[in-house]
């Protein structure tokens, strides 16, 4: 599903010149759920980044299910983005001024599918998560793990290759981080590829795969035994 | 691109932002709302001043001899000029080209008219047909002199409207004997209707032959009334009645020998030169009218301009959200540059609506000898919708590229 070799970024600030990642070789079949660990500034965010067509490295390659991507412009990047990705963040990013069924419609909106088709299938989105009753309330009449909720019913809806989440756990408490790990690990179990950055050892554990960062190389790259969240719920 | 689906994000995102979206539209609608109350008024200017010249056709040349004041080649001044028939042909045959209509006119003041019981005093005017028209006269009733009226000096009457309104209040004047300086009977056979009101339908008219007769003038006339063929161009036809004006008076000076700078004893006055300063102002009023209109509308568009930067400022995270979803950077600039447009389009077109229902509104309680049916037309109004929409798209440009430039990983970076 992703495949990497020898990926080199580095970032200009002024006249120093900070090299993030020095040369990941990486790669995930279809069905994995990795988990992207490392200190702060280890590069496992620009990664992530990459891996999401929001930045572009500067060598190396990166193939995403049989497509090589490169040479990306604005409007490729976005079509690629569309079609492959499906993001969570830590700040869940909705937005703010639509209701939870129209911002899971966002990413089908920008597919073009009309606006009944949408509505549907962002409600058995909604379903999935666990918010059908909840899909006319605004982001702040929600609580951060609904939001939360939302934003992975969104990233789904697209029908994506592959899910990207940065820290999607970071805004949450303990319980709520487990009953949002016990969704993913649903949806993983369904087949679907997906990849988390995190700096919590227990969510970590709860992938199938760890992957360690430090200082832009991989040191580390290990299966797990996963841990179910739903005993821990 | 532009399909319902759009709109819809749009109206979503209006709707979100209600005091952003009112606090836009309020600069651009009164924007166009002064504008088009500006143009209203200077049309109604316009309507005004041509109103004040339409008393009488626009392109009139008045013909009048005097008194001399100056001595000249021997002659005394105080000589009497008597124009006649005679000067009427010669200048008539002279100027055949460039005539529209023409007259000659005896005319005295202080008629008595009697209608039975009713009587006053008015002014009686010997004219060939061609008056009706110099004089820009509408027939109400009945017909005007003709021809054979004068051929035959046939003592017929034309009454003003305000005459009738005196002699006639009740009956018809049609076919009626009137009586004038109580010893000559005129048939009434028609009644019309002046522009220049009550004044200039205190008159009646009669055929200039039997005008002649009837005072005991023989050939004389005490003036000549012309108008001069309109040509396309207004600044052309002014120049060329100028001309006119000056020839005629030339002649009229070698043919009665008087000083070139007596200006009391032959005066011809040419009312297109009297009308051109008054239209050359109502032009330069429209210009400035304009001007200042489009100053306004200019500082509606940078307020627009301005808000929809704040807008891509503040929604950049949105944007950032949108393009991370895979939204395209063409779906981002016309998200921007619909939205400003929607909002000038709608909000100019609530003030045009104001303007024009104001003009509507105030325009018959306006009584100025000036302002006259103050009124924007069709094509004003439809080019003032297209400055709109124009507006809308420039506001929108700058910030709607700014959003498209919008890098998905700035946007998201969690603070």
């Amino acid at each position: 599903m992703i495949e990497i070799t020898d990926l080199h970024k580095s970032y200009k600030t002024g006249n120093t010149s900070l090299h993030v990642l020095k040369g990941i070789d990486f790669s995930v079949k279809e069905g994995e759920l990795v988990s992207i660990m490392g200190s702060s500034g280890s590069g496992k965010s620009t990664l992530l980044n990459i891996l999401g067509m929001l930045d572009e490295a500067d060598s190396g390659s990166y193939t995403l299910d049989n497509t090589p991507i490169k040479n990306l412009n604005e409007k490729i990047a976005a079509q690629y983005r569309n079609k492959f990705l499906g993001f969570i963040f830590q700040s869940f990013n909705l937005i703010s001024y639509k209701n939870a069924i129209d911002n899971v419609a966002l990413p089908l909106y920008y597919q073009k599918v009309n606006r009944k088709e949408r509505d549907e299938k962002a409600m058995y989105y909604l379903e999935k998560v666990g918010l059908a009753d909840w899909a006319d309330h605004l982001p702040n009449q929600l609580s951060g793990g609904q939001k939360q909720r939302v934003a992975i019913a969104r990233a789904l809806a697209s029908n994506p290759k592959v899910l990207l989440a940065d820290e999607p756990t970071g805004a949450l408490d303990t319980k709520t981080s487990y009953e949002v790990m016990d969704l993913i690990q649903g949806i993983n179990e369904e087949g679907r590829t997906i990849l988390i950055v995190t700096h919590e050892p227990d969510i970590a554990q709860m992938t199938k795969r760890i992957v360690n960062l430090k200082d832009g190389r991989i040191i580390d790259d290990t299966l797990v035994d996963q841990v179910k969240a739903i005993p821990h719920v | 691109m532009f399909n319902l689906e759009s709109w819809q994000e749009i109206f979503d995102t209006i709707r979100k932002n209600k005091l952003r979206t009112f606090l836009t539209s309020l600069s651009v609608a009164s924007g166009i709302f002064i504008l088009v109350i500006l143009l209203g008024v200077s049309s109604g200017i316009a309507n005004g001043v041509k109103e004040e010249f339409s008393s009488d056709a626009t392109n009139r040349i008045q013909i009048r001899t005097r008194i001399t004041t100056k001595e000249f080649k021997g002659l005394n001044p105080g000589r009497r000029l008597q124009l006649t028939n005679k000067d009427y042909e010669n200048l008539n045959r002279k100027y055949e080209d460039q005539l529209e209509y023409k007259t000659s006119l005896y005319s005295t003041w202080g008629g008595q008219v009697n209608y039975k019981d009713k009587q006053g005093s008015y002014r009686v005017e010997g004219v060939y047909p061609d008056q009706q028209f110099i004089e820009n006269a509408t027939l109400s009733d009945g017909r005007f002199i003709s021809l054979s009226d004068n051929e035959e000096s046939r003592k017929v009457a034309i009454l003003g409207y305000q005459m009738k309104q005196d002699l006639f209040p009740e009956t018809d004047p049609i076919g009626k004997i009137i009586l004038v300086n109580n010893n000559i009977n005129f048939t009434v056979v028609g009644v019309y209707t002046d522009p220049g009101g009550t004044r200039e339908e205190s008159r009646m008219f009669i055929p200039i032959k039997t005008a002649q007769k009837v005072f005991n003038q023989g050939e004389n006339i005490n003036s000549i009334a012309y108008t001069v063929n309109m040509g396309k161009n207004f600044n052309e036809t002014a120049q060329l009645s100028a001309q006119m004006t000056q020839s005629i008076e030339q002649d009229l000076r070698t043919r009665f020998t008087v000083a070139p700078d007596d200006r009391v004893a032959i005066r011809v006055r040419d009312t297109l030169e009297q009308a051109k300063p008054f239209f050359d102002l109502i032009d330069t009023l429209k210009a400035v009218f304009w001007f200042i209109g489009l100053g306004t509308i200019i500082a509606g568009i940078v307020g627009v301009g301005n808000i929809m930067l704040i807008v891509v400022k503040e929604r950049t995270k949105e944007i950032g959200i949108r393009k991370a979803l895979g939204a395209l950077p063409s779906e981002i600039i016309l998200m921007i540059l619909q939205e400003s447009i929607f909002i000038t389009s709608l909000a100019g077109l609530i003030g045009l609506f104001l303007g024009v229902g104001l003009l509507e509104l105030a325009a018959p309680y306006i009584e100025n000898d000036f302002i006259n049916n103050p009124t924007v037309d069709f094509t004003t109004s439809i080019t003032t919708v297209i400055i709109l929409v124009v507006a809308g798209a420039i506001a929108g440009f700058i910030p709607a590229r700014r959003a498209a430039n919008i890098k998905p990983i700035e946007a998201l970076r969690d603070e």
